[in-house]
C-alpha cells in the first residue's frame, strides 16, 4: 500500500485536474455542483493518503474538514441556492468550449512546465503533482473569467481553492492546523456572503449575470 | 515465426470473426433490457448476416465498380485490424506488419472507401452520411493516435503486442496518464462506432443518421459485410481498449497453455465491456451534430493532456 502511495497520489491529482477540464466543458449548472463535489472527494482521498503514507494525523483532520465543507455542506448549499434562484436547470450559452479548452492546454503546458524544476527539489513523497495543482487553479481561474452568470463563477472559486489545498498539501505534506482552519472558515464565509449576494443581484436586475455590474450608474 | 505463432494467429481471426457478431448482438440486448424493451436473441446478428448473404444482391444502375469493391476492402481492413490486435495472445506473426499508427491507418483506409462509395450512386443520404462520417473522422482519428502514444510512451513502443507485453507482464504501477487516455478512448470509440451520442445504429432517421445513410444503397451479401465489418469494427475497438487499459490475461509468447485460458477471460471482459457500452448508450442522450466536433475535440485535448502528464511524472 504504502509503495503504491505516490502513484496513487498521482492519480489523484489526475483526477482532479480531469474533473476541472470536465468543469470548463459543463454547460448545466446542476451537474457543475456535482462535478465539484466529486472533485473534493478525490482531494479528500488524496489527503487521507497523504496522511496514511507519511503518518501525520494532522492531513486524516485536514481531509475531513474537506469532506464535511466541501462534498457534503457547500454542495448542498449550492443545490439549495439554485432551488430558490430557480436557475437549477439553467443551461449556459458558452461561447466557444474548444478555444477555451485550447487555451486550457496552454495553461497546463505553462504550468507543467513551472512546476518541473520546482518539483525536482521537493522532498514530498507526491511532489511530482505540483504542476497539477498548479494547472488546477490556473484552469479554475479560467473558468471564472470565461462565465458570465454569477453560480459558475462562484463555483469557479471553490474549485481554486480545491487546487490550492492540493498544492499546499502535495508539497508541504500539510500545513499548519490553524492555516488550514482559517482558509476553510474563510471559504465558509465566503460562500455565504456570496450567496446573499445571488439573490441582491436577482433581486436588482432579474438575472444573475453580472454583466449586469459593469455600469455603474442606472441611465 | 514459429507453428505455434501460427497457429495463435488462426485462432485469433476465428475468434474476431466469431465473436465480433456476438458482441454486437450482446450489446444490442443489454440496450434493450436497459431500455425496458423486450431484446432481441442473441444471435440475431448471424441470424441477419444468414439472410443477407442468401438474397440476391442488386446494384444501382450508375454505380462504378468501387461501389461493388468496397464492401470487400472494408471487410478486409477490419479483419487485418482484429488480427494485429492481441486478443488471445501476444505471439501474432501479422503483428510486425502493423504497429499502432497503422492500425489507425487501415481504419482510415476503410473510412475513405465507405464514404467514397456512399457518394459513388450520388444519392442526398449517401453524400450526407459520406460528409458527416468525414466530420467525424478527422477529429477522431488523431484523438485515438495520441491515446496510442500515450500508451507507447510509457512502453517505449508503438507495436501494439509490445504494448501489452509490456503493461500486462511487468510489475503492476499504477500511471495516472491512462486515466485520461482512457477516457479519451471511450468518447473516440463511441464515436467511431457510431453510438449514441454521436450516431444512433438502431435508426434510419435522417436527421441524425451517419453510418446508417452511407449503407442505404447496399443490400444482400454486400451489406452482410458491411455489417459484419461494422461488428469487426466494434470488436477491434473494444480489444485494443481492453489490451491497453486491462491487459491481464492476454497469454504470453511462448507459453500455449495460458491461451486455452485466454479464451474465457477475454469474452468475459468483453461481455463487462458490452454492458458498460449499453449502459453509457442508455445513460445519454443524441448530441446535435455540431456538438460532434466540440466532444471529440475535448476527447484529443484529454488524450494530449495525457501525454504531458507523463512528461510531468517522468514516466518512461
Amino acid at each position: 500500500m504504502i509503495a503504491f502511495a505516490p502513484q496513487l497520489i498521482n492519480l489523484f491529482a489526475t483526477l482532479i485536474l480531469l474533473l476541472s477540464f470536465a468543469m470548463i466543458s459543463q454547460r448545466r449548472i446542476v451537474s457543475l455542483i456535482n462535478i465539484f463535489a466529486m472533485q473534493g472527494m478525490a482531494l479528500v482521498a488524496a489527503s487521507f493518503l497523504l496522511g496514511y503514507a507519511t503518518h501525520q494525523t494532522d492531513l486524516y483532520v485536514s481531509g475531513a474538514l474537506t469532506l464535511v465543507l466541501k462534498v457534503i455542506f457547500i454542495p448542498w448549499m449550492l443545490h439549495r441556492l439554485i432551488r430558490k434562484l430557480n436557475v437549477r436547470w439553467d443551461v449556459e450559452t458558452l461561447l466557444n468550449i474548444p478555444t477555451t479548452m485550447l487555451v486550457g492546454i496552454a495553461l497546463v503546458i505553462f504550468s507543467f512546465s513551472l512546476a518541473l524544476p520546482v518539483s525536482r527539489l521537493s522532498h514530498s513523497i507526491a511532489g511530482g503533482s505540483l504542476g497539477i495543482a498548479l494547472a488546477c487553479v490556473l484552469l479554475s481561474f479560467m473558468m471564472m473569467i470565461t462565465r458570465s452568470k454569477a453560480v459558475p463563477q462562484v463555483i469557479g472559486f471553490l474549485s481554486m481553492e480545491n487546487g490550492l489545498i492540493f498544492a499546499a498539501t502535495t508539497v508541504t505534506n500539510g500545513m499548519p492546523m490553524i492555516v488550514e482552519f482559517g482558509i476553510a472558515l474563510d471559504v465558509l464565509v465566503g460562500v455565504l456572503i456570496l450567496g446573499v449576494f445571488m439573490f441582491q443581484i436577482r433581486e436588482k436586475f432579474d438575472s444573475l449575470d453580472i454583466h449586469n455590474l459593469e455600469t455603474l450608474k442606472e441611465d | 515465426m514459429s507453428a505455434l505463432g501460427v497457429l495463435a494467429q488462426l485462432l485469433a481471426l476465428l475468434t474476431a470473426l466469431l465473436l465480433a457478431p456476438l458482441l454486437t448482438g450482446w450489446v444490442n440486448q443489454w440496450r434493450h433490457w436497459l431500455q425496458n424493451k423486450s431484446a432481441p436473441g442473441l444471435l440475431q446478428p448471424y441470424r441477419m448476416l444468414h439472410k443477407l448473404f442468401k438474397k440476391e444482391s442488386l446494384v444501382a444502375e450508375h454505380a462504378s465498380p468501387l461501389f461493388r469493391m468496397a464492401p470487400y476492402v472494408i471487410f478486409g481492413c477490419m479483419l487485418l485490424a482484429s488480427a494485429i490486435v492481441p486478443t488471445l495472445s501476444t505471439d501474432l506473426p501479422l503483428s510486425p506488419a502493423a504497429d499502432g499508427i497503422a492500425l489507425v491507418g487501415l481504419f482510415a483506409l476503410a473510412r475513405v472507401f465507405i464514404s467514397l462509395a456512399a457518394m459513388d450512386v450520388g444519392t442526398a443520404f449517401g453524400t450526407l452520411g459520406a460528409r458527416r462520417e468525414m466530420l467525424v473522422g478527422f477529429l477522431a482519428e488523431p484523438a485515438l493516435l495520441m491515446v496510442l502514444f500515450c500508451a507507447s510512451m510509457i512502453t517505449r513502443s508503438t507495436s501494439l503486442t509490445v504494448i501489452v507485453e509490456t503493461l500486462a507482464h511487468r510489475e503492476l504501477a499504477i500511471y495516472p496518464s491512462l486515466l485520461l487516455a482512457g477516457v479519451a478512448f471511450t468518447m473516440v470509440s463511441l464515436a467511431e462506432n457510431s453510438r449514441v451520442p454521436v450516431d444512433n445504429p438502431d435508426t434510419h432517421l435522417e436527421l441524425t443518421m451517419i453510418h446508417e445513410a452511407m449503407i442505404l444503397e447496399y443490400s444482400a451479401r454486400h451489406l452482410a459485410l458491411l455489417e459484419w465489418a461494422a461488428s469487426l469494427k466494434l470488436f477491434a475497438y473494444s480489444c485494443i481498449g481492453l489490451a491497453l487499459f486491462f491487459p491481464w490475461g492476454v497469454a504470453e509468447a511462448h507459453s500455449p497453455l495460458v491461451m486455452l485460458l485466454a479464451l474465457p477471460v477475454l469474452v468475459f471482459k468483453l461481455a463487462v465491456g458490452g454492458m458498460a457500452l449499453a449502459l453509457i448508450e442508455t445513460a445519454s442522450a443524441k448530441m446535435r451534430i455540431f456538438r460532434v466536433p466540440e466532444f471529440l475535440g475535448t476527447a484529443f485535448l484529454l488524450a494530449v493532456i495525457g501525454l504531458l502528464v507523463n512528461v510531468l511524472l517522468g514516466v518512461g
